[in-house]
């Protein structure tokens, strides 16, 4: 099989799980305790209004007309109303959608930064006490649920230091208006990011730093590091040059997972640090039966990890060109 | 029958010598290794203060063994409200005047019944997904596998959080909801294990000598890919638990177990989390310690699963 025929394959099976995570969705919003149609009514509505919001909406339509009106909604971006906020649900969550990426984005390349060096670290200078120190410190650090993390920063650097603001995402309030640059452009905003991006960064610095120490030391056993270490060249060359950049190709394949974990961990750092972005959102929108909004939120997140699931894979043949298309 | 075949009970003695040098290799591989004993040790001192932290009855001996709790976890007004540790309560007491001490160590209960239940149950899914995905082949495993990818696709925190608000938070719910995204890793796992068994030798004389399916599968392949199926147990039992205590302190904990996750989401809806060390550091300190042991553990599982590791230490 070529490269041509894997991308091909690939495609469609990206399609497939969309289509398969859609109706996962559609199943599990319909299980919703009372008549499934609430979940698009507003309070207050007359029986008419009801009725002719429920015909609007196809509702009263058998559940296979349903079921395509409803994946031809989500094509569209449509979410319907948010029952607590009044307005179009694309409206609310694009934003903090936004913020979510941003915080979580920021947790991730900062976990691999110091992942990478410190796993090629741990590999160069295995058997140290350098090395043993810091697969306990890493297993700790991921032992550790989000929350608990995110709260002792919390107790140390705001109650007791007093160096970082507790919550938000500026100082001033609304922290949803402005563009761009205005939104995330500021020192005010770079000191609440901190903590909250602290938090992701030290739970998901285990997975790199371990896969990457393990890559390491397979590829020191190489017989091109020993050439290269009889060439003369000197230590820190081979480390970083040779040894290092032939360790990273696996980190690739855990991207993905890592996404994965980041999209569940936003949900709870963002509950910790009052962050306005869809994981907080999401359970707020849960606790008030405001299902289009939980719904748009968890299909938002769980696209994202099918998408970097897909980018993985075609970076890793990309990347590799020994890897063989199964 | 010629002297020269083995009888039944040989064979059996033989299987079981077999075994236990096995299991002895086993525990040689903890005898080097400090963390593996540190996380044996704390766990057996968290099933220990989980079975005997409330006064257990036994009835046919008639005897009742003192719970090690000084109070009861939901009583109220046993001393003031947030009160600093002292005598009466080592670690104080909540904003309700009860005792943090006691409610620590009763919320070691739900831990390890959702650690184990949890990783027991998607361990057991997994294993039979990719036991069977991996024998069958063709479209069985094209189906299966691409369920498990499926699966792979759901947010494992954000859907646990979506289910058990429609299905109603009993423990229950929480523990089937954590088993219905954890399986994943495990079926992933054991599925590529099997295709590197299912063309050795002893399967295929297995085949010849006209096993079915079923014993070949059960008898024969899986006590070899059983240790990578206790390897994946127990980093299940990690992830359940600190999936629980995300759960919990997100408020969509069972309203009628105390767990540690919950009493941190207490603490943080009381707005104490400033004041109140003594009552939101124990049960988190918890989490990390228990987490942690069943990840040296499995650390240390996987040496015995992977002998390979063991010189690269």
């Amino acid at each position: 099989m070529g490269l041509r025929e894997f991308v091909i394959r690939r495609l469609v099976q990206l399609v497939f799980t969309f289509w398969a995570f859609f109706t996962i969705l559609f199943v599990l919003f319909r299980m919703v305790p009372g008549d499934p149609t609430s979940m698009f009514l507003l309070d207050g509505m007359t029986a008419e209004q009801r009725e002719q919001r429920i015909a609007e909406l196809g509702l009263d339509q058998p559940l296979h007309i349903q079921y395509i009106n409803y994946i031809e909604q989500l094509l569209t971006g449509d979410f319907g109303q948010s029952f607590i906020y009044r307005e179009p649900v694309i409206d609310i969550i694009v934003v903090r959608f936004m913020n979510t990426i941003v915080l979580m984005g920021t947790a991730l390349v900062i976990a691999y930064l110091i992942g990478v060096t410190f796993g090629a670290l741990m590999g160069w200078w295995r058997g140290s006490r350098f090395e043993r120190g810091g697969i306990v410190v890493t297993l700790v650090a991921r032992s550790s649920p989000e929350f608990w993390v995110g709260i002792v920063l919390l107790s140390v650097f705001v109650f007791w230091l007093g160096w970082f603001p507790s919550s938000g995402m500026r100082a001033t309030g609304g922290d949803l208006g402005g563009g761009f640059v205005q939104r995330y452009g500021s020192l005010d905003f770079l000191r609440h990011l901190f903590l909250p991006a602290l938090t992701g960064a030290i739970v998901y610095l285990a997975t790199p730093t371990l896969l990457m120490r393990s890559t390491m030391l397979d590829v020191l056993k190489a017989d091109f590091i020993e050439i290269k270490k009889a060439e003369g060249l000197p230590e820190r060359t081979v480390l970083y040059k040779h040894a290092a950049r032939n360790s990273v190709l696996p980190l690739v394949t855990v991207m993905a997972i890592a996404t994965g974990a980041a999209m569940g961990g936003s949900v709870v750092i963002e509950t910790v640090f009052n962050w306005p972005g869809m994981g907080r959102e999401m359970v707020r929108s849960v606790n008030n039966n405001d299902y289009p909004v939980a719904m748009a939120a968890f299909f938002l997140m769980g696209s994202v990890v099918i998408i970097m699931n897909f980018v993985a894979d075609l970076a890793y043949v990309y990347l590799d060109p020994r890897v063989e298309y199964e | 029958m010629s002297t020269q075949t083995p009888s039944r009970a040989e064979r059996l003695a033989d299987g079981l010598e077999r075994r236990f040098d096995r299991f002895r290799d086993g525990l040689s591989v903890f005898k080097g290794d400090r963390l593996g004993q540190i996380g044996v040790g704390l766990l057996v001192m968290f099933v220990f203060v989980g079975i005997f932290a409330r006064p257990t009855t036994i009835e046919f001996l008639n005897i009742t063994i003192p719970g090690i709790a000084p109070h009861d976890p939901t009583e109220r007004a046993v001393g003031g409200r947030l009160e600093s540790p002292s005598a009466a309560h080592p670690l104080g007491t909540t904003d309700r005047g009860r005792d943090v001490f006691s409610q620590l160590l009763v919320g070691t209960r739900v831990t390890l019944l959702v650690g184990s239940l949890a990783a027991f149950m998607a361990v057991f899914i997994g294993t039979n997904v990719g036991l069977i995905s991996a024998y069958f082949g063709g479209w069985v495993d094209d189906l299966l596998m691409r369920i498990t990818d499926i699966v792979y696709a759901v947010p494992f925190l954000p859907f646990a959080i979506v289910l058990v608000a429609i299905i109603g938070s009993s423990i229950v719910n929480i523990i089937a909801a954590i088993v219905l995204i954890l399986w994943r890793s495990t079926a992933r796992v054991i599925r590529a294990q099997v295709l590197s068994h299912k063309n050795r030798p002893y399967v295929e004389s297995a085949e010849a000598i006209g096993a079915s399916d079923v014993r070949i599968m059960y008898r024969h392949i899986l006590p070899n890919v059983l240790p990578l199926a206790f390897l994946y147990a127990a980093f299940a039992v990690g992830w359940a638990v600190i999936a629980e205590a995300s759960l919990s302190f997100l408020g969509f904990g069972d309203p009628n177990m105390l767990s540690w996750g919950e009493m941190i989401f207490s603490v943080y809806n009381a707005d104490a989390v400033r004041v109140a060390w003594w009552w939101v550091f124990p049960p988190g300190i918890a989490i990390t310690l228990f987490v942690m042991s069943v990840f040296f553990v499995g650390r240390t599982l996987e040496k015995v699963v992977n002998p390979e590791l063991r010189h690269k230490e």
